[in-house]
């Protein structure tokens, strides 16, 4: 699997280190990659996101300055929007961990005698992806909405309140987001169970282990790597997800998350100061989360 | 030898700002220590009052290829919607052959793509752009669109009087309307029998979560503001705005408006997540004919909106008379009258009722296509906003879509 490197994240050994023009040279279009997609407009967003009315005052129209209150004005501003997004992506990430875990489990282990199948399911997992995600989160958008078959359905068990609703609401939108991530999720679980060496379940079983304990001290620790990484690669994007949780999708106006804010704020607004600090706090704060919590899972090979 | 200066607007901006800036430098540089010199030319740079951009010398005489941008659903299409038959027909007489493009899907992103070539003089690779009046009149102010010869558009003669006078643009010398519609509303037939008089109608226990909105601020806003007695086309107070973006609030979170759309909010009324919204003329005419004769429009009792798009030119085109050449063409009653047929909303061509007649008499009696002297009367246009109004009356109805 493609993810299997970054599942185990077990550190190459040091090549010698030799002068090698080569390298260098092998090195450049990297480098020159990194400093022209990354490097330069990073160091323009932070430019922007510093910048001030332009003095003749016309909308749209910014000049460059120190303007650090912007920062302060996005916080103050939206501070809602920049806690539901994180919280909408935690919900996001641990719906996704409770479903895939599970299936990854029974695709790396106990369909391991029949390959086939493993295959299978693989590409069950996979397939979605052959479809646009703006395609599948609108079909979702018509399969949840009032008159549909689902919510129809759920009013007339009485689960659903006469005139309750569920596009537009927080629960379409964390369902879209662990929907549209689950097999980011999937995969790199998948790739550390796939090479859990069940002798050590039954040495724990042999030692007269409950089957939970089991899990606990043995499973878990051992897939471990996947379980962090496959939540970095939810978390992240479904934090800066902007699609779900958008008016014209899933979301309403009680549940715009951050991305949406920068999104109405760079394109209606022209208010390109406002967007680019909101992208600058999003991209520290999920830093800031992501190195605690690789931290705490002692995991920094990863890093 | 001399060589001659490079003909490229940047270029030429660029060279403008190193002489100015060298003579900025050698000046304060005597005065203040180097670190005020860099902060001074920084503010020069991009603060100092750098003359609007020149337009484009025209080579339509020899270049016959134009590009024009527009919204979505408004020129007229043949059955499989492959080809446009006027603008196939403009192409083999004229002899110009135009791309058009649906690339504006909303005025403001659209600006927000193309203004910092038009600041610069630059060809934005479309000769010919439909925007709304607003939009239209911010470009006029800041001088991002090319003066009309009007000589080279004599059916401009054809221009309904009522939009001869604009604000924004006196005589009509920059700008020409291309079509109009009413902002009103509009209900599910079947799920609303009774129908809707006014926006306070909208806000009924019955429609709870069922009501959508449009997230053009001049939309939803001048409804409402109408609604509270207001006359949006004169001087009003901020705090009539204020008090009608309240109203808003309110009715999002009470619930009653399920959700705030752009052209998507169509998506909602077919799936029937809403049953009544703030809406387009032409789009429910449209709408009806797509997917069964289902809903109706109104303009409310207290007034409705009307708006127009209007054909500019931008700047740094060098098909100025092409194009001009086809706005005339859109300015012939019948050309008018095929394509209001089709697109569903206003024309603003004189004469095109009477051609309509010989093709459809009903379409020719749609107060929604070619409304009377009493259906105008019920409608205003949305006054021009000054730059910080709209700023501030932007991020005040933007906070609410944004749920804050």
């Amino acid at each position: 699997m493609a993810f299997s490197a970054f599942a185990t994240g077990t550190a190459q050994e040091q090549a010698p280190r030799r002068k090698s023009r080569i390298a260098l040279l092998l090195l450049l279009p990297g480098i020159l990659y990194l400093v022209l997609f990354f490097l330069v407009p990073l160091v323009s967003l932070v430019i922007t996101s510093l910048q001030s009315p332009s003095a003749l005052g016309d909308i749209g129209q910014y000049q460059t300055g120190f303007e650090w209150q912007n920062y302060v004005t996005s916080i103050t501003q939206y501070g809602d929007q920049i806690l539901r997004s994180f919280s909408y992506a935690v919900l996001a990430t641990v719906f996704a961990l409770i479903f895939s875990y599970p299936l990854a489990y029974f695709i790396g282990v106990k369909a391991r005698p029949w390959p086939l199948l493993q295959n299978l399911m693989l590409v069950l997992v996979i397939a979605p992806f052959f479809i646009s995600f703006l395609l599948r989160t609108l079909a979702w958008k018509s399969l949840l909405s009032d008159e549909s078959g689902f919510v129809t359905g759920l009013k007339a068990l009485s689960l659903l309140a006469p005139d309750a609703h569920v596009t537009g609401t927080p629960v379409a939108v964390v369902f879209g987001l662990t929907y549209n991530f689950i097999p980011f999720m999937t995969l790199p679980l998948y790739a550390a169970l796939e090479r859990l060496d069940t002798r050590y379940l039954e040495a724990g079983s042999d030692l007269y282990a409950h089957p939970f304990t089991v899990f606990r001290t043995v499973t878990i620790p051992l897939s471990m790597p996947g379980i962090v990484s496959g939540v970095l690669l939810t978390f992240i994007p479904a934090a800066g997800d902007y699609v779900n949780a958008s008016r014209e999708f899933l979301g309403g106006t009680g549940t715009s998350m951050i991305g949406n804010v920068i999104e109405s704020n760079f394109l209606v607004l022209l208010n390109y100061p406002a967007a680019a600090s909101l992208s600058i706090i999003l991209m520290v704060v999920i830093l800031a989360i992501v190195t605690v919590y690789v931290r705490r899972s002692g995991t920094e090979d990863l890093l | 030898m001399t060589r001659s200066i490079p003909t490229d607007p940047m270029v030429q901006r660029l060279i403008r700002e190193a002489r100015s800036a060298s003579l900025t430098r050698r000046n304060v540089l005597t005065g203040a220590g180097i670190g005020a010199a860099a902060l001074s030319l920084a503010a020069c740079s991009t603060g100092g009052a750098a003359p609007g951009p020149t337009a484009a010398a025209d080579k339509s005489s020899t270049d016959k290829n134009i590009k024009w941008d527009n919204w979505a659903q408004y020129l007229d299409e043949d059955k499989d919607g492959k080809t446009h038959p006027t603008l196939d027909a403009f192409e083999k007489k004229s002899g110009i052959s135009v791309k058009y493009d649906v690339a504006v899907d909303d005025n403001n992103t659209y600006y927000g793509k193309v203004k910092d070539q038009l600041a610069l003089g630059q060809n934005i690779g479309a000769d010919l752009v439909c925007l709304t009046d607003w939009m239209v009149s911010r470009l006029i102010k800041l001088g991002y669109v090319q003066n009309f010869d009007l000589s080279k558009i004599p059916n401009a003669k054809n221009l309904t009087p009522s939009l001869q006078k604009v604000d924004f643009d006196p005589g009509r010398k920059k700008s020409l309307p291309w079509q109009g519609g009413f902002t009103g509303i509009c209900w599910n037939k079947d799920k609303v029998p009774g129908g809707l008089k006014s926006v306070d109608d909208l806000w009924d226990k019955s429609l709870k979560g069922r009501v959508g909105v449009l997230s053009e601020m001049r939309d939803t806003t001048g409804l409402i503001m109408m609604q509270a007695g207001v006359d949006v086309s004169g001087k009003w107070a901020d705090a009539k705005f204020d008090n009608a973006v309240d109203v808003f609030r309110k009715q999002v979170n009470d619930g009653q408006i399920r959700n705030i759309k752009g052209n998507a909010y169509l998506e909602d009324l077919k799936s029937e997540d809403t049953l009544a919204a703030i809406c387009w003329s032409g789009d429910i005419t449209t709408l009806n004919g797509e997917a069964g004769d289902k809903w109706q429009f109104a303009i409310p009792e207290a007034g409705g909106l009307l708006w127009n798009d209007n054909f500019v030119i931008p700047i740094g085109s060098p098909k100025k008379s092409a194009s001009e050449e086809l706005i005339n063409y859109y300015y012939q009653p019948e050309v008018a009258a095929e394509v209001a047929a089709w697109v569903n909303y206003i024309t603003p061509v004189v004469g095109a009722k009477e051609a309509m007649q010989a093709i459809d008499p009903t379409v020719a009696d749609n107060q929604l296509i070619f409304p009377d002297e009493k259906t105008l009367s019920s409608v205003k246009v949305f006054r021009t906003l000054s730059s910080a109004e709209e700023s501030k009356f932007g991020a005040a109805f933007q906070a609410v879509l944004l749920g804050s």
